[in-house]
């Protein structure tokens, strides 16, 4: 017997056509159950968005005793420490980490963790031990930004269902013998390496045996029914959170899995639709709990406390069934049961063939709560298969074959004045990139400026790809993450995935130089500055193919520069055009550029063209995106749309229909991400006044979705000056 | 081959005829309502874009994804000001299948626009005021040629939607309210009837334009009011959209 969790969700899944008719309200008992939570959050956000730390103890799969909100009411158990919401320490990735995330919410270092450190290296201490100058300048001005060098990287999806479908004995079986296996002739530093991380891995399933055990479960065999698959996938999960303080720690493709169970058991008369129901309600309550102790500087970056339990849900199986079950139902259900939300991030793998009451129901429910995010299964399926799962925002990967080595981003913008400034900082004049000529004369010359822009790029993607080597190794060697890596197969296929910040940035600055005439303002150094425009060029985000193909270019170039280098592990190089709320902070730390952004003004998210720009209507927005190459940029493309209610339809049917309709079309059009905020303006300014009013109020962001009021003041201005659809 | 004089486009329309539609701003028009809040649409002199049928099509089929469930809408300005070149549009979409709503006031004489009538699929006529001096005050001209317009849409078949704008102290008026319900309850060729509430939306442009922007004064009708005016004609057993 091998592990095969695919073929059983395709032997035995039952794809749903009917519509939402079937669903359950919540029971009394999941209400009595969430108003505790809801209370616990609100004294969260009260106490300044932690509510408590466990200093002392050095979080591990069983380091902390069960933990309830309330014992009685609870279908699924299990929280990351002894009480809800409490976070814990995980000092493996970085302990300074730890050190300034206490002091910035008053706690003091344990004196007995302290002592441990002196004597134990983490993985930040790896990581700035063989960091060079050059990495470090770049790190520091913000040319590569956002780099796991600090804390766990993050976007490793276990196969928890592994867990539920065959118990966790077998799996220990399964790794055992594959060690002895692999144990068997030369033996070298990888493989010496590889078999160490299996033994980790056996370790670590055995740690998860006994987690369980501490809240009354015995999980070395199967599950039996949908309250123990539910129950032993958390279990998994768990496990994994408890040891992984990852930047994005998605839950996979679990829903139509989940389904099989609940077929049975509906069949069977076992449970009924609202005990199901209450199940699923109580365990997206607990991923919506799911917390990580975190520096107010990484807030900056990553807005709103963000975990990224992203959900997979729907897609197409390769046999040409779609996979829609009533579990995707039940799951979407929980933003109306519980309310909006921006955790699990509930993520829609659309296909133009999914039955049309699905799709309907998902754009209902984009109207109402804003919360889900919809990605092009046609696009993925023929890169992934059919058991892909969303690694934090848009990165797909095949659920248990694949992991990625998480690389943050580049920052194209600065990248691009540092090609017109011979290499220097346009704001401090230092030397950053290796020297070269810098721009001459009055213009900006597009062919001279495009060449420029390359040279700058291969040093840049050298340099980039060389960091997250280095960062790779050390969380390999010091902050391995063993339990999710045990609910992988032990072939795998890595990724080095690279991102770029500021695309419609540089795409609207080469436009204006080329389109329009760009006038080079110096400082009394000879430093361009500044930028003088003369004459109107076509702005990314209007279907305009003359912007558009140079948007392409970039992306394509810079691929294929990140393909010249050599990566750890021999992971495979991918891109993605994904910003999150770090678009503000890049925006920040980069001069003024050639296409009119002034000085520290945000980018747009992702690959979104600049607030404003796209002044011809959201379809054409998405036209520009969609054009954007998958093939080099294959870590995702993420894209925010926000539109008034109004713009949308006049009856709340047509509204529905429009927007499924809208999603049909952008992803025919090849688009791979989208974010779908339907709101008003008026509702966020007013939510900036009276938070208190609007504690689910729920935003997408770049790839994921936030509490809009956990935002910074900076952020949510930035969301609200973004481009609201709103002709009527 | 006619050249078409266009304003502008939007290539997400939602609320000019069924799904997801292209709509085309038409440059110019011989009303001078004085709600209007396009009034940079106004005079054919000034159009922003001159494309031909060809070039225009193109930038449509680009679209075709996105408009599989509604079409394009012409608008304007008044649209059949430039009937020659919307009657080009209408044979080049009719050849690719895709739907084509006008989106007119009616002004033009009939004749002059018989056959760009015929070939569309949708007529949205705006009727500003059922009340031949009221259409005059609000529109400076006659209504005659929009009810012309009504009446053979009604003898031809084709479908239209009325649109009507409540503008507070001029068409939001009880007794032409069942005026017009009672007018309007004999034709089978309405589908739908719109009612819009009046918004100064538009009031920047006047400044623009330097133009007198007359209803300064005028707050859009709350919506009570809005209700009031559709429970009025739904009395007369018009379907009334929401």
């Amino acid at each position: 017997m091998e592990i095969r969790v695919r073929d059983f969700i395709v032997d035995n899944y039952t794809p749903y056509d009917g519509d939402d008719s079937f669903l359950a309200s919540p029971t009394e008992k999941t209400q009595k159950l969430w108003d505790k939570v809801k209370d616990l959050m609100q004294q969260e956000t009260k106490a300044g968005g932690v509510l408590d730390i466990d200093e002392k103890t050095i979080s591990t799969i069983t380091a902390h005793d069960a933990g309830y909100i309330d014992k009685a009411l609870e279908d699924i158990v299990g929280l990351q420490t002894n009480a809800p919401l409490k976070r814990a320490i995980m000092p493996f990735g970085g302990i300074r980490m730890v050190r300034s995330s206490l002091a910035a919410y008053g706690k003091e270092m344990d004196p007995r963790v302290e002592d441990i450190f002196k004597y134990r290296k983490t993985h930040n201490d790896g990581v700035f031990d063989v960091y060079s100058e050059e990495m470090r300048k770049a790190r520091h001005t913000g040319v590569i930004t956002g780099l796991p060098d600090a804390y766990g990287r993050g976007r490793i999806i276990g196969d928890y269902r592994r867990v539920a479908l065959y118990g966790v004995d077998f799996l220990i079986e399964q790794k055992k013998k594959a060690k002895d296996a692999h144990s068997k002739g030369r033996i070298d530093g990888n493989k010496t390496r590889e078999i160490e991380e299996m033994a980790e891995q056996i370790r670590a399933l055995g740690e998860l045996k006994e987690m369980a055990a501490k809240y009354g479960y015995d999980i070395s065999a199967p599950a039996q029914d949908t309250k123990e698959a539910i129950q032993w996938v958390y279990f998994g999960y768990l496990a994994a959170v408890k040891e992984q303080n990852g930047a994005a720690m998605s839950i996979g493709r679990i829903s139509t899995f989940l389904d099989i169970y609940a077929e049975k058991d509906l069949k069977s008369g076992k449970y009924t639709e609202e005990e199901i129901q209450e199940f699923v309600d109580h365990f997206i309550m607990k991923l919506r709990m799911v917390r990580f102790l975190r520096t107010p500087s990484y807030d900056e970056l990553f807005s709103g406390d963000p975990t990224w339990v992203t959900e997979s849900i729907g897609g197409m199986c390769l046999d040409g069934r779609h996979m829609v079950t009533k579990m995707s139902y039940r799951f979407l259900h929980t933003l109306v049961n519980l309310g909006p939300a921006p955790e699990p991030n509930l993520t829609i793998l659309w296909s133009p063939s999914l039955p049309q009451n699905f799709k309907n129901f998902c754009s209902r429910i984009s109207i109402e709560t804003s919360s889900i995010q919809y990605e092009n299964d046609e696009l993925m399926r023929a890169k992934f298969g059919d058991d892909y799962g969303i690694a934090c925002c848009v990165s797909a990967m095949e659920i248990g074959k694949q992991m990625q080595f998480f690389g943050a981003r580049a920052n194209l913008a600065k990248a691009l004045l540092y090609a017109i400034n011979g290499g220097k900082d346009e704001k401090t004049g230092e030397q950053i990139a290796p020297v070269s000529e810098p721009v001459q004369g009055d213009y900006l010359d597009f062919d001279d400026v495009w060449g420029k822009f390359d040279k700058i790029c291969n040093w840049l993607s050298e340099l980039y790809i060389n960091t997250l080597n280095v960062i790779h190794y050390m969380h390999d060697k010091y902050c391995y993450e063993r339990i999710q890596m045990a609910l992988h197969d032990e072939k795998i296929l890595r990724t080095s995935a690279c991102g770029i910040a500021g695309l419609s940035v540089v795409a609207d600055s080469l436009a204006a130089i080329k389109y329009a005439k760009v006038k080079a303002i110096r400082n009394e150094d000879g430093l361009i500055v500044d930028y003088a425009i003369e004459g109107e060029y076509p702005a990314f985000g209007n279907n305009d193919e003359r912007v558009d193909r140079l948007a392409m270019d970039i992306v394509e170039n810079f691929m294929k520069k990140l393909e010249n280098n050599h990566t750890y592990r021999n992971s495979k190089p991918t891109l993605s055009i994904l910003t999150i709320t770090s678009n503000v902070v890049y925006g920040k730390k980069t001069g003024n550029s050639p296409d009119g952004r002034k000085a520290g003004e945000p980018f747009a998210p992702g690959a979104n063209p600049m607030h404003g720009r796209d002044s011809h209507g959201c379809v054409a927005s998405m036209k520009s995106v969609a054009k954007l190459p998958y093939d080099y940029s294959e870590d995702g493309i993420s894209y925010t749309f926000s539109i008034v209610p109004e713009a949308l339809g006049k009856s709340k049917d047509e509204k529905i229909v429009n927007l499924a309709n809208l999603l049909d079309g952008y992803f025919k059009e090849t688009g791979h991400h989208i974010n779908v905020n339907v709101l008003n303006k008026e509702v966020l300014l007013d939510a900036m006044d009276h938070p208190e009013l609007y504690p689910q109020l729920t935003i997408r962001v770049s790839g994921y979705a936030v509490n809009f009021i956990k935002l910074t003041r900076e952020q949510q201005l930035d969301v609200i000056n973004r481009t609201f659809h709103t002709r009527f | 081959m006619a050249i078409g004089n266009i304003h502008s486009t939007e290539s997400f329309g939602a609320l000019d005829g069924p799904g997801i539609r292209f709509v085309v701003f038409l440059q110019g028009c011989p009303l001078r309502c004085l709600y209007c809040h396009n009034c940079d649409t106004w005079n054919p002199a000034d159009a922003a874009q001159r494309m031909t049928p060809q070039q225009l099509l193109e930038m449509i089929l680009s679209y075709r994804h996105f408009i599989a469930s509604g079409g394009v809408t012409f608008s304007g300005g008044e649209p059949l000001l430039q009937h020659a070149f919307v009657e080009e549009m209408e044979d080049l979409l009719a050849a690719e299948g895709i739907h084509v709503a006008i989106d007119t006031s009616g002004i033009m004489p009939l004749e002059q626009i018989q056959s760009c009538i015929d070939k569309c699929n949708l007529v949205l006529l705006d009727i500003k005021s059922i009340d031949a001096t009221l259409c005059q005050t609000l529109t400076g001209a006659s209504n005659k040629n929009a009810l012309r317009l009504l009446d053979y849409l009604e003898q031809t078949g084709k479908p239209v939607w009325i649109r009507h704008v409540i503008v507070p102290e001029y068409t939001l008026n009880e007794e032409h309210l069942h005026q017009m319900g009672k007018y309007l309850s004999r034709f089978s060729s309405i589908e739908r009837i719109e009612l819009l509430a009046f918004h100064k939306l538009g009031e920047y442009k006047w400044e623009q334009m330097r133009q007198d922007y007359k209803l300064s004064g005028i707050q859009p009708p709350t919506q009570e009011e809005m209700q009031r005016a559709k429970d009025i004609l739904r009395s007369y057993h018009l379907p009334v959209h929401e």
